[in-house]
């Protein structure tokens, strides 16, 4: 047993172990020293939790151990490409532990004692705890169902969406109001249909997003998970967990607000959903389409001294990253300038890319931002796109008709020359024409990236 | 389909209409191709490299004219070569046709359709067969070397064992194609260069190629929807000149390239101009064919001034790199005609229509015109206005954080008056994690969102902790199987997410 006092000390190590963790990712070299803070700073929270009042350690030791084990498995099957869908996993547990401890201490005889105003806040912390944790366990259950392809990645949305929302926001606060004045713990069937009512809040939140809008609602859900920790530290009194909640949360609505910036939409029509329902389709185009052979492909490269690769999610799905890094080893051996432009939407999370390039020993210092490769385009001989569609529409910033009409995006079309690497015309996510594939200077590679890829090494 | 090469007969042309790393494309379109002995002569491309190539060659101009379908020539064809053509032969050339309306009456007298290579259209589509700009392209560069070789010191600044050399300047005037590739010749070879041209739409242009862009302090734009400037007004040509006036006394190699097909070239530097040059300085004058901006510019001659300026009437035009070029502008034309077996002649075709200056016996000239910038939005509003409505808007901000923070202080004061102390520490530590949070993120890396977000999961596994304290030693009380729940769970996200994110990390490489 070690005091109340000791305890507290060793929550704030720990509280600054996990700010130094996150401020090690501000660059590649410090990252790995962040994640070791963060390690030691979870081990000194949970030994100092462990050496105070506690009961049951049998049972902790056991549950830990199953946990360890599955988390280490996990950790070391998953795919890269499959990090998406193990990230919406992991954010519905915290969402469904928040509801569980939640639960546990609305039923714990201690809180019986809490009277007036302390009392109150007690219950209006446990009912919002619940809450955010019901809507993160579901909503992240869907995203990681959309991810995997068992849910439908189209966005779901019914009649009278809306008012239907308010109207249940509406009961729940009703219901939390019976809930605070219910004495005991006769407040449970409140609680339990308030729950009921948060968990299909999230499933509906989700299921009305459509794939390319996953960057925005991962984030969303990561931010709402730590503030569903946070909750739940307040139900407990625990400073630790308020701290990293609300670090969590506020790192995950700033990824949120990246997210949106990128698409050039408030956060707001984003949650709402629906945007691959709008009739708004942006303007037809005529124009005639050139398509390459591999031959022709190859041989563009060889003339070409700079290359942009421009990779979006199609590279993801083709699993082309390493295809894609022996080619960009091969050109670079030849004296060229090879490098990567990244839009920060592209793929199904935040740097989703960057981790994919990575797995693929892509040296990281030719992996540039959007913002950075767009200056250097046109002095750049080819671009390569490999699976980006809407990153890379010029109707973003040509057409005021388009529905993506403002977004930023990355200018390939003023390089000297576009391959687009595709499977077949299809519009992408935002179901946006592209007028990129009827420019003077763009030439269609039809066929699957990775085995274009590979056909292109052939060839060099 | 035949298609024949004359040798050229003027004797200061030294391209041919083809050169033999053409012909093989040519050939590939189903055109049989007759040369004239040594018409490659001159731009070093001899009969052996043509017959390596698969052409026929043949040896005098009037049994290669009799067999002809199409003629590919460089200058305008004279009356000795009208008269050898067939009726309903096809010729590509320079034609001048603003300037040669007697040229295009002889030529559809006789039944000749002539393309004027000079006179495509100036619009994207049709650049890969826009003779204008691959030889311009060709004259800008060469104008840098040609001035550099009269210069005689380096245009590169220079700090050596045998002493400090100062960088040249360049100023070039007129920045359509083949002034932007001087200014990118001169910069790659190491001086300062300036530009101007009264089309404010270029500037973006010359600063992309590197160079400084000049102007004057009058608003005028000359850009039309030719793509070709218009002539300015006379209080902007008088500002255009004195700023002339005070480059000239600074620069080193004047490049000047304004030209309006049709019209003779407009005088941009006189003799005041020339004389505030420093001695041993040199100016190019590319538009010398059509008149010359330079008052002082004799047409095809090199003259040095009394106070040593060198100004040049012309340049080389590398006959073999331009030879090639032209043929490739050439074969673009044709392929957009057709194949040999499907040969047409669209005049319905925004291009083809423009540039057939002489169709089945009527001159085309001149053409309808086709706008070719992109037309910009008009901003009417006014330095004013706009300062004006930046101060209201930096009122009306700092209004709504006012209201804001008083919202927030009195709603913190009755937060204070009912919470007992136990929230109000919690409710500190919370709203300083945040903002701590806050700062911290938008430090981190784009490309590290992905280990962000895993490592966030990781770290918001602590919830271990509301499992911890809630277990209880009876296993079977609820409380107790609820604790154990959520302990297994978090600390699958906690496991998981470390481990994960350390698997990530450890990828990136430099």
């Amino acid at each position: 047993m070690i005091s109340a006092e000791i305890q507290t000390a060793a929550y704030l190590f720990a509280s600054i172990l996990f700010i130094l963790s996150l401020s090690g990712l501000s660059n590649q070299e410090s990252a790995k020293r962040g994640v070791i803070y963060g390690i030691i700073g979870m081990i000194i929270a949970v030994v100092a939790t462990l050496l105070g009042n506690i009961q049951g350690y049998g049972f902790i030791i056991i549950a830990m151990l199953i946990a360890s084990v599955i988390g280490i498995l996990v950790a070391r099957k998953v795919q890269m490409t499959a990090m998406p869908q193990l990230i919406a996993m992991l954010h519905s547990f915290v969402g469904l532990a928040a509801v569980l401890v939640g639960y546990g201490s609305y039923i714990d005889p201690k809180t019986l004692d809490l009277l007036g105003a302390e009392r109150t806040i007690h219950y209006v912390e446990i009912y919002l705890g619940v809450f955010i944790g019901a809507i993160t366990f579901t909503g992240s259950l869907i995203a990681w169902g959309k991810l995997t392809g068992k849910v439908t990645p189209k966005p779901v949305v019914y009649k009278g969406k809306d008012i239907i929302n308010i109207l249940l926001l509406v009961v729940s606060v009703v219901l939390g109001v019976f809930f605070i004045q219910a004495t005991g713990i006769e407040g449970m069937p409140h609680l339990a249909i308030m729950t009921t009512i948060a968990a299909f809040f999230g499933i509906m939140l989700v299921m009305a997003i459509g794939g390319a809008d996953m960057p925005v609602v991962i984030s969303m859900l990561n931010s709402l998970s730590g503030w569903a920790a946070a909750a739940s530290g307040f139900t407990l009194g625990n400073d630790l967990l308020i701290v990293t909640g609300a670090l969590v949360g506020s790192s995950g609505a700033i990824l949120s607000i990246i997210m949106c910036k990128a698409m050039n939409r408030s956060f707001f029509t984003v949650i709402s959903g629906g945007f691959g329902l709008e009739v708004k389709t942006g303007a037809k185009i005529n124009g005639k389409v050139t398509s390459i052979t591999h031959d022709e492909a190859a041989e563009w490269l060889k003339e070409a001294q700079s290359i942009v690769i421009v990779p979006g999610y199609g590279m993801a799905v083709a699993k082309a990253q390493y295809p894609i890094h022996d080619l960009v080893e091969k050109l670079r051996k030849e004296g060229k300038t090879v490098k990567f432009g990244i839009h920060p939407v592209a793929g199904r999370l935040p740097g989703h890319m960057n981790v994919l390039l990575a797995e693929a020993n892509v040296p990281y210092d030719i992996v540039l931002e959007m913002d950075e490769i767009n200056p250097e385009l046109p002095e750049t001989d080819v671009v390569l796109v490999i699976g980006a569609n809407d990153t890379v529409n010029p109707g973003a910033q040509e057409d005021p008709s388009s529905p993506i009409y403002g977004m930023p995006v990355i200018e390939v079309w003023k390089a000297k020359r576009v391959i687009v690497m595709k499977r077949s015309m299809a519009v992408g996510y935002a179901g946006v024409e592209n007028p990129l594939f009827y420019k003077e200077n763009t030439a269609m590679l039809y066929g699957d990236a990775k085995e274009s890829v590979e056909k292109l090494n052939f060839l060099l | 389909m035949k298609i024949i090469i004359p040798k050229e007969i003027d004797p200061n042309e030294d391209r041919v209409a083809i050169s033999p790393k053409n012909i093989s494309k040519l050939k590939k379109l189903g055109y049989e191709v007759y040369i004239q002995s040594n018409a490659g002569l001159k731009a070093k491309y001899t009969d052996e490299h043509y017959l390596n190539a698969g052409t026929i060659i043949i040896k005098s101009a009037e049994e290669l004219y009799s067999i002809a379908d199409i003629v590919f020539k460089v200058q305008p064809p004279n009356d000795q070569e009208i008269n050898l053509m067939k009726s309903g032969t096809l010729v590509l050339s320079y034609l001048y046709p603003a300037l040669n309306q007697q040229l295009l009456e002889k030529l559809a007298e006789k039944g000749i359709n002539a393309v004027a290579m000079d006179a495509i259209p100036r619009i994207s589509r049709a650049q890969k067969m826009d003779v204008l700009s691959s030889m311009s392209n060709i004259a800008g560069y060469r104008a840098v070397i040609d001035a550099t070789y009269h210069f005689g010191r380096f245009l590169n600044g220079q700090i050596t064992a045998a002493g400090k050399v100062d960088p040249a300047k360049v100023l070039v005037i007129g920045t359509g194609v083949a002034g932007l590739a001087a200014i990118g010749t001169a910069k790659s070879l190491g001086a300062i260069v300036r530009a101007f041209d009264t089309r404010k739409e270029t500037a973006e242009q010359i600063q992309s190629m590197g160079a400084q862009f000049i102007t004057v302090d009058i608003e005028e734009d000359g850009s039309t929807e030719t793509g070709y400037s218009k002539e300015m007004s006379e209080a902007f040509i008088k500002a255009e000149l004195d700023l002339f006036k005070k480059q000239a006394q600074e620069v080193d190699i004047i490049i000047t390239t304004a030209q309006i097909p049709g019209k003779e070239a407009s005088k941009l530097l006189f003799e005041d101009h020339v004389n505030a040059m420093k001695r041993g300085s040199v100016i190019v004058d590319l538009a010398a064919p059509t008149g010359g901006n330079c008052v002082l510019t004799k047409k095809d001659e090199i003259i040095t001034t009394d106070n040593g300026v060198t100004i040049l009437g012309k340049v080389n035009m590398m006959p073999t790199q331009a030879s090639y070029l032209y043929g490739n502008n050439l074969i673009n034309f044709i392929e957009e005609l057709g194949t040999a077996d499907n040969f047409n002649i669209n005049m319905d075709d925004d291009v083809i229509k423009r540039a057939m200056v002489v169709y089945n016996g009527k001159v085309n000239w001149p053409p309808e015109p086709l706008p070719v910038s992109a037309k910009k939005p008009i901003i009417s509003k006014s330095i004013e206005q706009e300062s004006l409505s930046k101060a209201k808007k930096v009122r009306k901000q700092l209004i709504t954080n006012a209201i804001s923070l008083i919202v927030v202080g009195i709603c913190l004061f009755f937060l204070g008056k009912v919470a007992p102390p136990d929230f109000m520490r919690h409710i500190t530590v919370f709203v300083l994690a945040i903002f701590v949070g806050w700062n911290v993120i938008w430090n981190v890396t784009h490309a590290l969102h992905t280990p962000l977000m895993s490592v966030t999961n990781a770290i918001s596994g602590i919830i271990i902790i509301g499992g911890l304290l809630q277990m209880q030693a009876n296993i079977t009380d609820t409380k107790s199987i609820l604790a154990f729940i959520s302990i297994l769970i978090a600390c699958i996200n906690i496991v998981g997410g470390f481990l994960v994110t350390y698997r990530m990390l450890k990828m990136f490489k430099k």
